[in-house]
């Protein structure tokens, strides 16, 4: 019974445990995300991100300018490849709190684990072969650290991932037949949850926009889509 | 603990410091200086306002707040970054005024020190002479300072802050209306944020708990600020001479004169340095810097943490002490030359594993959480497996992103803000490749797309080979733009161009061709992709 008794289990690690309680239960995102994710980056949840990796930094950027640590992990992949710094500051991220772990080679989930204790956010590129029970154990650590885990599919897969964002091939706007120059994409971005608590719907954005930052495309048009998704499902 | 025992502290406080720092009116001279404190003026860092002055503070800003907060409380709020090499750069004729009338000074950080009382005081002809002469030396270089005197550094510096002298005994009873909010300096905003919701509103309230009570319930960190809440202790446990074989050298050769290079080569020293007291299960507490400059010249001084100092805490230390001697204004400055040896001496040293590292953070509990794991990931993968990106100036995508092992020191080579002539407007390419992975971009006729002299496409691009998988249309393009690089130099002078190609999956990528003599053996690669 002495385990029951709170008074005894206090002193293990009771400042801590302040502290999570006082943290704010999700982290911020863009305003042009509210559609896709009305309350933002739940702590503990598992949002894995496929199409784009200009979609995966405009969702950690607005958590990261207000003071979050994020992380990416073989992002963008591989050796020759790496992250625009440019692309990623322009989006809004604090790259002071954004360190990049280009390659983990065969420690993933062991690098993946160790981060999911200290960071806010981790964004990390899903390896192609990993079994199932890898994947359940990274989600709950994630909820257990009241972090967020972001996996990039490409390739790789996440099934049980709580929230899927999926952008479609964009549109370049800008750039015509040897004129013009690339100015911004219009993307269609998709978000799916499991079970009943996520409608699934689509919205149009500007990824990047003409600042580099993401905006929505025409809210009239959004209005309308989301009346057909009240009327279909 | 019998609060009779404890010393008597004099601690000088400069309120605002960062603000005073950032905003050039350290110079009392200027008849304006308390005037510009009166602008409503913020220091933000990581987002967040750090100090204000007192004309943002009038207006309803305070510490803590988002930039957007407080904006929105005072729409003409000027807001400056923090700035940590001025703010120790500027304290230094401070702390040189104060060595003139005491001697044993301890600084806790820029705008903040503390030296023992007793002995200056009876000199002096009593505490109420010391504050007097302590507040003369320091006003002829900082517009506003307060001094305050108590038993123990965290009486002393309430009392500092409100330019009080404590009576010997009686800093219990001073402490005790204090609000209980007053232990967030030590950044434990959890433990006061519990003792709010049990009713706890003062500093007495909390002093009044058994403390046995209290260390069951908060450990040993909650103990320590019930000590100090009751004025009973200034130390956070009880405090042993260092051994004498932890302090270590620096020795730089050739001597340096410049703080990044100083402060980088002796970050290993420094980590040695922690890793020997923790060997003994100690941890520092007051650390003394000596510098010996190529010419002879040593000066020394010693740095005080409320809590433990860690390696990166030393470090900051180091680095705001050479900046102060190095950069500080000539007529006064002892180190004249370059440093030849650093020397870093332990003085006070504590049972570690009585503090949680993360209570004195430098910027809180998730950043020094996050820097742990990323040296255990560093463990894993190698020094460099963990990066640190920066933007800085440069033509090319690839330039212009930067990424370095995290940890080490950024030396700014080329700005970021500066004109680049020649790059490319944005969006910037999400994703840079470096080296470039050669390509073929080819015409209609497979053949290489050539740009001539002239600077235009001779054939336009028709299909694009990545040489990964099979080979994709092109169905826009842009370009394209020159960026010639050296053309003053006949043999290295390539001719560069740049183009701007979108696939028929809509996906673009930034590609270069090299140009040779007459357009002939045009070679494309692959610098970006807009993923």
């Amino acid at each position: 019974m002495a385990a029951r008794n709170p008074v005894r289990e206090w002193p293990a690690a009771p400042i801590a445990a302040a502290a999570l309680a006082s943290r704010s239960p999700s982290l911020p995102v863009h305003p042009a995300l509210h559609q896709l994710l009305p309350d933002g980056l739940r702590r503990g949840s598992t949002v894995s991100v496929t199409g784009s990796l200009s979609l995966l930094l405009a969702l950690i950027a607005d958590a990261s300018a207000e003071g979050a640590w994020c992380v990416l992990v073989d992002l963008p992949n591989g050796s020759a490849t790496r992250l625009g710094a440019e692309a990623a500051r322009d989006f809004g991220i604090d790259l002071a709190r954004l360190p990049v772990v280009p390659a983990t080679r065969e420690s993933w989930t062991n690098v993946v684990g160790a981060l999911l204790d200290a960071f806010d956010i981790v964004a990390a590129r899903a390896p192609a072969r990993l079994a199932d029970g890898e994947l359940r154990r990274l989600g709950a650590r994630a909820r257990s650290r009241q972090s967020v885990l972001v996996p990039f599919l490409a390739g790789g897969r996440w099934p049980m991932a709580d929230l899927r964002l999926t952008a479609q091939p964009g549109e370049w706007a800008g750039i015509g037949d040897g004129h013009g120059r690339l100015a911004r994409r219009r993307m269609q971005v998709g978000v799916e949850g499991r079970g009943q608590a996520v409608r699934s719907r689509e919205v149009t954005l500007w990824l990047p926009g003409e600042q580099g930052r993401v905006e929505l495309d025409e809210p009239a048009a959004s209005v309308v889509e989301l009346s057909d998704v009240r009327r279909t499902g | 603990m019998v609060t009779g025992t404890l010393p008597r502290i004099a601690t000088v406080w400069c309120p605002d410091w960062p603000v005073v720092a950032v905003s050039g009116v350290t110079d009392a001279e200027l008849p304006d200086a308390s005037v510009a404190l009166d602008l409503p003026i913020a220091v933000l860092a990581a987002g967040q306002i750090v100090a204000c002055s007192r004309g943002a503070r009038g207006v309803g800003v305070r510490r803590g707040m988002r930039k957007r907060e407080a904006q929105a409380r005072c729409p003409d709020l000027v807001v400056m970054s923090r700035d940590e090499a001025v703010e120790a750069r500027c304290f230094e004729p401070a702390i040189r005024a104060v060595e003139e009338v005491v001697s044993g000074v301890e600084v806790i950080r820029p705008g903040l020190l503390l030296v023992a009382a007793r002995g200056p005081a009876r000199h002096l002809g009593g505490e109420a002479a010391l504050a007097a002469a302590l507040r003369a030396a320091v006003h002829r270089s900082v517009p506003e300072v307060s001094v305050g005197i108590a038993d123990g550094a965290f009486a002393a510096e309430q009392a500092a802050r409100r330019d009080a002298v404590v009576p010997a005994g009686s800093s219990g009873p001073f402490l005790a209306d204090l609000p209980i909010g007053t232990l967030d300096c030590f950044g434990d905003s959890a433990l006061v944020d519990v003792l709010r919701r049990l009713g706890i509103w003062t500093l007495g309230g909390f002093a009044a708990l058994p403390a046995r009570d209290v260390a069951a319930r908060f450990g040993l960190a909650g103990a320590w600020a019930h000590r100090q809440a009751g004025g009973r202790d200034s130390r956070p446990v009880v405090v042993r001479d260092p051994p004498v074989d932890c302090s270590v050298t620096v020795e730089l050769e050739p001597p340096v004169d410049r703080v990044d290079v100083i402060a980088f080569s002796a970050r290993s020293a420094v980590e040695t340095f922690i890793a020997n007291l923790s060997a003994r299960a100690l941890a520092c507490a007051c650390v003394e810097l000596e510098v010996t400059s190529e010419r002879g010249e040593r000066a020394s001084r010693r740095w005080r943490a409320s809590g433990v100092l860690s390696a990166s805490d030393v470090i900051d230390r180091i680095r705001w002490q050479i900046e102060g001697w190095l950069h500080g204004s000539s007529d006064v400055s002892r180190v004249t030359a370059a440093i030849s040896r650093l020397r870093i001496v332990p003085i006070e040293t504590v049972p570690s594993g009585t503090h949680q590292q993360a209570l004195w953070g430098g910027d809180g509990e998730a950043g020094e959480r996050a820097r742990r794991a990323l040296a255990r990931v560093q463990t894993m993968l190698g020094f460099d497996g963990v990066l640190a990106p920066a933007v800085v100036g440069g033509r090319d995508p690839a330039q212009r992103t930067q990424l370095l092992p995290w940890g080490e020191e950024r030396t700014q080579s080329r700005r970021a803000d500066e004109p680049w002539p020649g790059r490319l407007p944005a969006p910037a390419p999400s994703v840079v490749l470096d080296p470039p992975a050669p390509i073929d971009l080819l015409d209609a006729g497979e053949r290489p797309v050539v740009v001539g002299e002239r600077g235009a496409v001779l054939r336009p691009p028709c299909r694009l080979d990545l040489r990964r998988d099979s080979p994709v249309a092109v169905m826009s393009w842009a370009g394209p733009w020159p960026a010639d690089e050296r053309w003053w130099d006949p043999r290295s002078a390539v001719r560069v161009v740049r183009m701007q190609v979108v696939d028929e999956r809509g996906r673009a990528y930034l590609v270069a061709g090299t140009m040779g003599v007459g357009g002939a053996d045009a070679q494309w690669c692959l610098e970006g992709i807009y993923d």
